[in-house]
This record gives C-alpha cells, structure tokens and sequence, in this order.
C-alpha cells in the first residue's frame, strides 16, 4: 500500500514442523527482549491516550475544534502568538496556526483516527487474506490459479494511486475513517494472501495432514485442526508489520487531503496542513511529525520482537547465521 | 525462452484488461452522475444532457467501456458540439477541466516522476545495499546493531515526515539548499540536480531501510548456504567468498525488488511529489481527485497500474536470467 | 609451521569440541585419540548424534570462528587444524586436506560451471594461470572419469546427475593432489547402484594417487571395502578401534556388537550361535561373482537418469537425510547390549539378525498368496502421471500387483522409482489416472473422497519422516486418537483413551506418555507413535512408506522386528516400500522390484534374493555393501570386470 509496506518474503520457511510454542514460551521470550518491552509500554501509552482523549481534553480544558482567533498573528497570516507555537499553561502544546485551535486536543483526538483505522484495516487485511490464501491453498488446481492471480494483481496494484481515486469519488456522505479502514484494508490482503497461501501448500504436503486424511478426517475438520493452528504464527508475524504500514497509509492518505477531512484531526491531515507553516512555526510540524514516528518505531520494532519469540530458530538463523554444520551432525 | 516472454506477454495483457474494467467499473460506473461532475454543478439538466450526448454517456455501460478500449488501441473523436477533435492512439480520454488530451498531459508528467523514481532508487540502493552488506558481514557486532536499529527507524518514518524535517533543515534553518523544484535535465542539468537532491534523500532514506533489510537477510542465506562451507574448506578467501559466490545470489532477489518498485513509484511518489510541489504524475492526480476530474483520474491510474505490470515482468525476467536455477514455464 | 616429512599423517589427541546450545554446551566430541599413517584409510562409524561429522570438520579447521570451541590437538601433515590460521588454514584447507561432503548438489555453486569452480580450488593454491587452472580441472575430471570432460567441465551442477556430481567433488579434492581426503558420509545422498560406483572411485583414487582417506560413515557397509581401519564413536567418544576385518568379524565392545547385529543382510542363513564366516557370507548371497552384471545401457558411470525435469514427484530424500528434530539426540529405547532382542547369546552369534528368524515365521502364517481366497488388494495396470501436456511425468507406469491377506509385499526400487507415489495410491492419497485397484473385491480406484471416507479406517499408512509424520502441536495421544475420533463419533472419551493407552502398550511406549508432545521423544519412538497412530482404526492393510529409513541402525532392526510382529499377531497385510533391500528382505514374504514406474521383478523374496532374474535386479543386489571386507573385495573386481566388459562392447 504505502512506502512503508512489508514485502512478502519468498523463501518463508515451512512452519508446522517446528516444535509447538505455547502462548506462555511466546510472553517470556517477549519479555526478555528489552525492545520490545519498551516498545510494547509506548503503544499501551498511545492506546489509553486515544481511548482517553475526551478525558485528557478536559482535564487540559480544550476541545479540538474552536477557533481561538485572538490567540493567533492575523497580521502575519495567523502564526501563533508567543514562543514555540504559542505554549501556555492553557494551550498544552500550543495552538494550530491560523485557527488558533488547540494542538494538544487535536493531538490526542487525532491519535483515536491513526489507530483506529490502522487497526481496523488490518483487521480487514487479514480476514480477507486468511480466506482467500486457504481457499487458493485447498481449492482445485483451477481456484488456486485463479486467486493466485488475483492476489499477484492486488499485490501489484499501485495501492496509493487507487486508494487515492477510491477516496475521491465514494460520497462524502460515507464516514471517512470507515471508508479509511475499508479502502486500506481491501487493497492491503495480498500479502497476507500469499503468505497463507503459501503455507497452507507446504502445511498440506506434510505426512500428519495425510494421516489425517487418513484417518476419515473430513477437509474441513483438516483445515480447522492441523492447518490453521500452524498459520497463526506467520499470519501474527505478518499483520504486527501491516500495523505500522497501516498508520503510514492512513496518514498518508490524509496528508494527501482525500483521508480525513477537518473538523476531524488526524496526525496526517495535520501534517499537511503544517506544509505550509513549516517555516514559521515549526513545532506545529514536529508534533505529529513526532508522534507518527514513535508510533509506527514501537509498531516495528514489537513486531519484529514478536517474530523472534513466535520463532525463535529463524530468527536466530539471521542473526548468528546458520551453524549448518551442526544440523548436518544431527542429519549424519 | 521465447515461448516464455510470449506468455509473459499474454499475461501482462489480460491483467491489464482486468485493470482496465476494474477501474472502468470504479470510477465511472459506481458513483455520480459522470456528466454532472463533468459540466458542472451548475449545469441546466438541458446542459447536462448535451454534455452526456457529447462525451457518449449515454450509450449502455458496454459500449462506454468498449469506446474507451478502442480509444487507447486506435484513438478516437470527440465532438464539442461544433467541431470535431480527434484523440490519437493511445487515447485515455479528455480532461473534463482544461479539455486537454489526458495522454499529452500524462507524458508531460512523465519525465518528472521518472527523474524523480530513478534517481532516488540508485540512491536506495547505494545506502540500502551497502547498509545491507555490511551489517550481514559485521554480524554480532556493534556495527550491525547500530545499522539494525537505524534501518527499522528509517522503516518506520513516513516519507513526507523525513521530506519535511529535510525542507526545516536543509531549506528553512541552514539554507544550503535551494527549495524542491523541477527543471528538466535536458534544460540544466545541474539545476535538476540540485531541485530533485531532496526528493531523492527523502526517497532514499524510507526505501533503503527496506532493501537494507532485504539485502541483509538474503546474504545471511546465502552465506549459511552449503556451496559457500565447500569453497570455505577449500581454502577460498573469505573475501572472494562473498565476491565470487554469495554476493550474485544475495543480490538477485535485491535486483528483482528494485526493478518491482521502480514500477510501484510512479504511484507511490504521489506524496513526495506533493510534499515538495513536483509537477509530476502523483501530484496530477491529487489535484484531479480535488475537482473530479474523472478521465484524469483513470489515466492515471491506468498508466501507473501499466508501469506496476510491466516492472513485474521485468523483475520475473531479472530474476530467471539472474538465477538460471529457475525454469522458465 | 613446518612440515613434518615424517609420523602420521593425521594425529588427534584428546580432542574435544564443544557447541555452545541455549545458555549451556553440549560436548559433540568427547577426548578422541586416533592417528592416520600416510596413505592409511581409516573409517570412523556412528549413528547419528555420534560426533563423527564434527571430527571430520575439525580436521580443516572448520570449527574456527563458529563459536564452536575446540580442545585438544590435531594436527594434519604437521599443520594444527584447531588453531592454525592465514596461510597456515588455506593450505591444509585444499591443498594438505580435501573434503568431500555429503550432498553434492548443495555443496556446489549452481551459478557457476563445474569446470570453474574446480578451477578456482586450484588458483587458491597455485600461482597459475586462469588456463592452467582449467585445464588441470579437466584433467581430474577426466580422473574420476567424467564422459567427456573437457565438454562437460562447462555444465552447471544441476545439468548433472547426482552420481556423476559426486564424482565432481571428488575431482575437486584431487584438483591440489591433497595427503589427505576426508569423505562425510559420501555416499548417503545416492541410490545404492550409484553408492557402489563412488566408492570404488574413491578405492581407486586412494590407491592411485596414494592419499590417506578418512570416510565418515553411518553405514558399517560402506567401511568393509574401503578402509584399513575403523573407529566406532557413540557420544563423542570411541568406543571400539581396529582393524576393519577384525571390528567387522569380532568386534570387542558391546556397542559395536549391537550395531553390527543390527544391519540388516542380504543373507540370512548365517547360523545362530555360528560366527560368520565371510566365505559362507557371500555364497550365502548366492550372486556369483562372475554373474553377469552390466545390465543393458548401463554403459555411462551412473545408469541414472539425468535429472532437469526428471524429479518425479515420488522421489525422495534417500537415506537418513532427516534430522529427528532434537540436538544430539540417541534414541531413548537402545540400551546398548541387551537391548537387541535375540542376539543377546555370546560374542559370536552377535550376528544372528531378526531377518534370520523372519523366515520361518512367516511361512507358519500360512496365508501366503494364492493361498486360496481372493487377495486383499489386487491391482491391475496400475497408473499415475503428473505434469501436464508436454511435460507429463509417467510416475507410476502399469503396475499389477495383488496382497493375500496377512501376507507381507516388500516393494524395492532407487529414488524416482515409483515406488511412493505407488504406495500412495495403494491408500488412496493419491488418485490413480487409470487402472484398477481393487480391495476387498471392490474397486476403490475412482471413489471420491467422501465415498472413500468409510473405507479410510482399513487402509492405513506408516510414513518415512518421523519428524512431519507428527502434529508437533497435538500430544501423541491426541494423535493416535484422532482417527478414532474421526471415523468413530459413538466412542466416549474414556474408551478413546483406553484404546489409545493399549495402543501404545502394543508398539513398545509406555501409556503414561499420553500427554507429551512428538519433541520429546526420538526418531524411532516417533516412529513406534505412527504405527500405534495406523493401527487405532484396526486397519487390514498397512502400507509403510520407507519406515525405517530415516532411523538409525539399531533403532531400525526394533521398529522392523514391532511392523512383523504385529502382522503375525493382528493378522494384517504390509506393503513395504523400501530403497534399503536387506530391509525388505527381513520381513517380505514376496518382493517387487520397481524401476522408472514399472516392476520389472517380482516373486517369493527369497527366490528373488537367491536367483534375481532381471538384471536390474542383479545390478541392484550387487551393489548392496556387504559387511565383510574380502567379499567387499571380491565384489569390487566383479563390478570392475563387469563395467570393463560393458565398456568394451
């Protein structure tokens, strides 16, 4: 979708014979990982402030969209008055230039849209991923090829271009942050698509499937016992990358002027507005600058902690390099 | 061989056909009136009509569709209503707003995204590959992690983020450098240089994080890999190692990337165009989003969506040339 | 550092080397003693998790930088391989030294002409030029006689043949004339016609060229004709050392004795309680020495098929190339001695196998074929592409075949045979294109799956990969349950799991061990799991699928002796596929020899072991390694006599 956007590698290992890993060795190996940890109390902190940000405005005493007119220079086209983007006891952070309304409400309040769509729209991704990758992994010769050149389009599809277009021409009479969440996630599957589609192929050659099969398990019944427990760890791998990919879109979009649009906040739609202030008030840039960057930071940085911990073997593969010689020990 | 590039071809085709509706469906079919946004919003419906009458509208679904692929395979006319204006070849439409051809305004725009793509991606792969390389062979090392946690938080920040902390900097704090702005290389070349350093930096800084990583990865592999332990025991240096035998491998999935977004950024250097004002295709395109400007908008997505397919052949072929372990079928 | 003109060649003392696993070490070699004379060829032995490969490597200097940490001394032609570093490493690396390693289509570069890559091995140690270089590259390839060496020196790996790959390597390791050639496990990547050919190359080369040899081996068969002396290593540590004759003859040591009893033979009329005499052994193989062996157009080195599109899908990884999950890791079950049922008695009849005492008990079964009654399985004109149009792949190629109720059918053939995409089809896993397939008296060919459902339970398979074989998710009883609970939904919980609790009784694994996890446990456990998991729908036919072939020796001769017994016991028929003859010829009551789709022999296993019609067949049991080092010998002159003779027709 955007720039940010995790490529689908080709050469996954095949999953499913790797020893299980409970939930509980996933947490401790998390846990170790200082990263992560760091990582994952940022995105708590991001989370209650969104969810609070109603909260947090009151007690700072703002809301996001009145106007302060006297708080900003209308002579020199509405750059706030006072030092650092007018920051006072009564404006937190300041206020937006030329509307005088209130940054650090705008903030919090816009924080709810980054994470809200980003979540949602992956959400989406990877429902629409997980089925389209299982039904082109289990149906015929025919629906395989046919979703897998589905997929191999939407992959390639410039995503950005047509999320634009999408964005333009739906009525705005649809709710933006929905449309968002809908646009983003429907053009996003296809790398969730191929990574299931994948591993469903290989989890399918291995023997214990057959002797499921075997055993008078019906495809169902082998799809919901041995072959979606095994994808868990990849698609969780895979959509802890699409999150911050996800927050870039969506900012992206709005940035762009076709996300959301004002009076409703989001750290992209400030952005672009602060293109144009960027000289004379630069704390109304970095701001959002700031937050965005720390969010889709603690996003990437969680996810690759939570791939070490759901597989630990590949990661330390890349990280010391293979010792094969020691597997071929073991082979000998 | 042959009989691979020709179904390669056919291939690339039918996902352009597919596109093609896609988009035909999406934006003329779904929503609106086309000849509303088309004449105005303070068209007389006797306007309208004229104007549905004109722009053919109000033929069936079908026919519309069928013109529009006539148009890009053998062009088309266009009646104003007195005269008549022909659309050549490759015909994608005409601007509801200035009543330019869409083909003439998209090629106009061509050589900015294009300079714009192309530099930045030798800049991405310089930074990206290099970074790649050395934290693969300094692995376990501070080096490597210094380089590890620099490539997630080049990973991590947006495009337009870094473009406007480089436009405080660079532009508005220091001044060393002039403000973004396209000059044709034919023109000035040094003037091209200068105004396009910042997109491509901006450009270069996200993306290399990628092909960083990439690089990284795709050297451990190869270097964990069988042939490399054979040569190794064979008294090869640890230098022509890597020269010789892993860095060919390493970097063919690197190449194939590369050739596949080179494609991917005449979408996606819409927000880099924006940030920095570049009159390029992205750039065209938010402003024909801003007022509806529907033959545009398809245009657009059209050739971009065309650059994306032709990118992915391309990048299909590098690899199998690359790596002659893959069979053509 | 000098080198020594004289003493061994290669002297290790007290080596160790330690890998560092999680927070602590596992100690891979253990205090190893052993010298190499110039010239000397001296096996070292083990199952896997032994140690040997780690010696192998430590003796180049290939531990250095793994974080591996080594102790003790080697040193090989003066040079000490542990510690030796710039110049030092690169000359024994190549030049004193050459290794040939296991799996040669890895362990070249696929981007780059064989010819050049030998090439490069020699401008890494000699100032010569490019062209030099190449040219002594087509020269050892001719050595280890490449069919047109100069022209093929220009092929990528890939355009080879795994035999003839293997010889490649072996040219590479003649390409700096080393004093040293040491071979990991050179042969178990091939098909056993191609295994016999490598090692003769490698019997010759050493004698041409006078190098010493140290071939790291899994299998005591390959050692009897191409070493002096051998070395038995179990955890690190050698445990029996000798000469090759008196360690295969008489070995001293428990372990060495359990591992020997445990191959399987081609001859199984070595009396109980007798000591082998190695004469006897070889009449007992009955192939004549001077048996015509050069089948037709076997007149290229290997008679494989090149590959390119060749792979059919039924082809396998061939031998023990799977790693049973674990670190080192020793099957649980072998209590080395005693734990070898049956060949417990004195030093000598140590050799007593289970194939000795398979015959008999399978004649007292009685329900041999055409023993009246109709078969359990018939099969006619049996066949399976893949592929599509162009490039269709005839695996499985009119097969007839049919399986008498209680009876056991060995199915023999080399990778890209047939032989698994056969046994698939035989369950029902795989569709048959055309054909019939009769079991029971109705013919399942062309059911569809859920008409197959009800059947499923009397068709059961056991699989080669004790590692994919297992849902490493689910408990082992949880799997051996599942069949019941998909095919029986009346049984309750609690009968389910009585049921599975005797299951596991039956195959040798205690019931408590209902809740652990495959990972636990061994290869040859998992092993036991899979069999307990085939038998929970009490099938009427098993078709086992390479079952022993991932394990090591002594864990196969149980797992083969549990599979007869409990046909003799539950009255089951087997259908055994195996590439390994000697193991199909323990428990087969009649045997099929398959090739490129086809059988091209089948009869009474021991008709067909004693007077092989085919010549394929003939080829094949001539190329199984026999144990004893004078047969090993004889054999060698047969082939090369035989290959003479083909040649010069």
């Amino acid at each position: 979708m955007a720039t940010a956007a995790p490529a689908p590698q080709a050469g996954t290992a095949p999953i499913g014979v790797v020893p299980a890993s409970g939930a509980r060795q996933v947490w401790r190996r998390l846990r170790s990982q200082r990263a992560a940890v760091t990582a994952a109390t940022v995105l708590v902190l991001l989370i209650l402030i969104a969810v609070l940000a109603p909260v947090l405005s009151a007690i700072e005493g703002q809301d996001p969209t009145t106007y302060h007119d006297a708080l900003v220079n209308s002579a020199s086209g509405g750059v706030p008055h006072g030092s650092l983007g007018g920051i006072s006891g009564v404006h937190w952070l300041g206020v937006e230039p030329g509307t005088g309304r209130d940054l650090f409400a705008r903030l919090v309040y816009g924080s709810q849209i980054s994470l809200l769509v980003a979540v949602g729209a992956t959400v989406v991704q990877v429902a629409v991923g997980i089925a389209v990758g299982l039904a082109a992994g289990l149906g015929s010769r025919l629906l395989d090829q046919f979703l897998g050149h589905t997929t191999d389009v939407m992959i390639a599809l410039p995503g950005l271009v047509f999320a634009i277009a999408l964005m333009a021409v739906v009525p705005n009479s649809f709710p933006r942050p929905l449309l968002l969440m809908l646009v983003i996630g429907l053009l996003g599957w296809g790398g969730t698509a191929r990574v299931v589609r994948a591993q469903t192929l290989s989890l399918k050659e291995l023997d214990y499937v057959a002797a499921a099969r075997l055993g008078g398990s019906s495809p169902w019944r082998i799809a919901r016992r041995e072959l979606l427990p095994p994808l868990a760890a990849p698609v969780i791998t895979y959509a802890a990358l699409l999150l911050p990919s996800n927050v870039v879109s969506e900012a992206g979009l709005s940035f762009l002027g076709v996300g959301v649009r004002p009076p409703t906040s989001s750290w992209g739609q400030m952005l672009s507005s602060a293109t144009t202030w960027f000289q004379a008030d630069p704390m109304y840039v970095l701001l959002p600058a700031a937050l965005l960057f720390v969010t889709t930071l603690a996003f990437t940085v969680f996810g690759d902690a939570l791939r070490t911990a759901l597989d630990p073997r590949a990661a330390s593969r890349l990280r010391v390099g293979v010792r094969r010689r020691r597997t071929k020990e073991e082979t000998a | 061989m042959s009989g691979y590039v020709l179904r390669r071809l056919a291939g690339m085709v039918a996902v352009l056909l597919v596109l093609s509706v896609v988009i035909y469906a999406a934006f003329y079919i779904a929503p609106g009136d086309p000849a509303q946004i088309a004449c105005g919003l303070k068209c007389s419906p006797a306007q309208v009509a004229q104007v549905r009458e004109q722009l053919g509208l109000a033929d069936p679904v079908y026919v519309q569709y069928a013109h529009f692929l006539g148009g890009i395979v053998a062009g088309r006319d266009f009646s104003t209503g007195t005269a008549v204006m022909h659309c050549h070849a490759p015909c994608l439409g005409i601007s509801y707003r200035s009543g330019e051809q869409v083909t003439s305004m998209i090629l106009q725009r061509l050589p900015v995204t294009g300079s714009l793509a192309l530099g930045g991606m030798v800049l991405w792969l310089l930074l990206g590959v290099g970074t790649g390389l050395l934290s693969a062979l300094r692995r376990g090392r501070p080096t490597e992690r210094a380089l590890t946690g620099l490539t997630m938080a080049g990973n991590a920040v947006p495009v337009f983020v870094i473009g406007l902390m480089l436009l405080i900097v660079f532009c508005s704090t220091l001044q060393w450098l002039p403000f973004p702005s396209y000059v044709p290389l034919t023109s000035d070349p040094q003037a091209w240089f200068w105004g396009l350093l910042l997109p491509w930096v901006s450009l270069a800084v996200v993306e290399s994080a990628k092909y960083a990583r990439l690089t990284r990865s795709s050297m451990l592999e190869t270097l964990a890999e069988d042939h490399i332990r054979t040569f190794r025991a064979y008294g090869v240096s640890e230098r022509r190692l890597v020269t010789r035998h892993a860095l060919r491998a390493a970097l063919t999935p690197v190449i194939a990337l590369s050739a596949l977004d080179l494609g991917t950024m005449f979408g996606s250097a819409v927000l880099t165009e924006s940030l920095f004002g570049l009159p390029g295709l992205g750039k065209m395109l938010v402003s024909s989003v801003a007022v509806v400007d529907l033959p545009v908008v398809v245009g657009v997505v059209m050739v971009t969506g065309f650059c994306v397919v032709l990118a992915n052949a391309a990048a299909d072929v590098l690899y199998a040339v690359a790596d002659r372990r893959v069979v053509l079928s | 550092m000098s080198t020594t003109g004289n003493g061994p060649l290669v002297r290790v003392e007290g080596l160790t080397v330690d890998f560092p696993v999680g927070d602590g070490v596992v100690r891979a070699v253990d205090g190893l003693d052993f010298t190499l004379g110039a010239g000397e060829a001296l096996g070292i032995v083990g199952e896997s998790g032994s140690g040997k490969s780690t010696v192998a490597y430590a003796l180049l200097g290939l531990h250095s930088g793994t974080g591996a940490r080594t102790g003790g001394t080697a040193t090989v032609a003066g040079v000490d391989a542990l510690r030796a570093g710039g110049d030092d490493l690169r000359r024994l690396r190549g030049e004193l030294a050459a290794m040939v390693f296991q799996d040669p289509l890895s362990a070249l570069d696929p981007y780059f002409a064989i010819g050049d890559q030998i090439a490069e091995v020699v401008r890494a140690h000699r100032r010569v030029s490019r062209r030099a270089a190449r040219a002594r590259a087509v020269e050892v390839l001719d050595r280890v006689r490449i069919p047109d060496a100069a022209r093929r020196s220009r092929s990528r790996p890939h355009e080879f043949s795994g035999g003839m790959r293997q010889r490649a390597l072996i040219a590479m390791a003649l390409a700096c004339e080393p004093r040293l050639i040491v071979a990991d496990e050179p042969t178990t990547a091939l098909d056993v016609t191609v295994q016999a050919q490598i090692l003769d190359l490698l019997h010759e080369v050493r004698a041409d060229t006078g190098a010493g040899l140290l071939l790291v081996t899994h299998d005591l068969g390959v050692v009897a004709g191409s070493v002096d002396h051998v070395l038995v290593m179990k955890d690190g540590r050698a445990v029996e050392r000798g000469p090759v004759t008196q360690v295969l003859t008489a070995p001293r040591g428990d372990y060495a004795k359990a591992l020997l009893s445990a191959v399987p033979r081609l001859d199984g009329e070595v009396a109980p309680g007798g000591a082998v005499a190695p004469g006897a052994q070889v009449a007992g193989g009955a192939v004549a020495p001077d048996g015509a062996v050069a089948p037709g157009g076997a007149v290229e080195p290997d008679g494989e098929v090149a590959p390119g599109g060749a792979v059919a899908p039924g082809a396998q990884v061939a031998g023990g190339a799977v790693a049973p999950g674990g670190a080192v890791e020793q099957d649980g079950a072998i209590a080395p001695g005693g734990a070898v049922s049956g060949s417990g008695s004195g030093s000598g009849g140590a050799v007593s196998g289970s194939g000795a005492e398979r015959v008999p008990a399978a004649r007292d079964g009685g329900t041999g074929p055409g023993g009246g009654g109709e078969p359990l399985l018939e099969v006619v004109d049996l066949r399976r592409e893949f592929g599509r149009r162009g490039a269709v792949v005839h695996a499985v190629d009119g097969v007839s075949l049919t399986v008498g109720r209680g009876e056991t059918l060995g199915v023999v053939g080399e990778s890209g045979s047939g032989k698994t995409t056969l046994g698939r089809m035989l369950v029902r896993l795989l569709e048959p294109t055309s054909g019939v397939l009769r079991f029971e008296g109705r013919d399942i060919g062309g059911l569809r799956e859920r008409e197959l459902r009800p059947l499923r339970g009397a068709l059961q398979m056991v699989f080669q990969d004790p590692v994919s074989s297992l849902n490493p998710r689910r408990s082992i009883g949880e799997s051996i349950a599942d069949p019941l609970r998909a095919l029986n939904r009346s049984m309750t919980d609690r009968q389910v799991r009585s049921r599975v609790e005797s299951l596991l009784d039956r195959v040798g694994l205690d019931p408590q061990w209902y809740h652990r996890y495959p990972h636990e446990f061994s290869g040859g456990q998992r092993q036991r799991v899979g069999i307990a998991r085939a038998l929970a729908p009490k099938p009427r036919l098993v078709v086992c699928d390479e079952p022993v072939s991932a394990l090591d020796v002594t864990t196969q001769a149980h797992v083969v002796e549990l599979l007869d017994e409990l046909r003799r016991d539950l009255g089951l028929s087997l259908v055994f596929i195996a590439h390994d003859l000697a193991v199909v010829r323990q428990v087969s009551d009649r045997v099929a020899v398959m090739r490129a789709g086809r059988i091209v022999e089948e009869g009474p296993a021991e008709r067909v072991y004693r007077s092989p019609q085919h010549p394929y067949t003939r080829q094949l049991l001539d190329a199984v390694p026999v144990l004893d080092p004078a047969g090993a010998a004889d054999r060698r002159a047969a082939r090369r006599e035989a290959a003479a003779t083909a040649a010069a027709r």
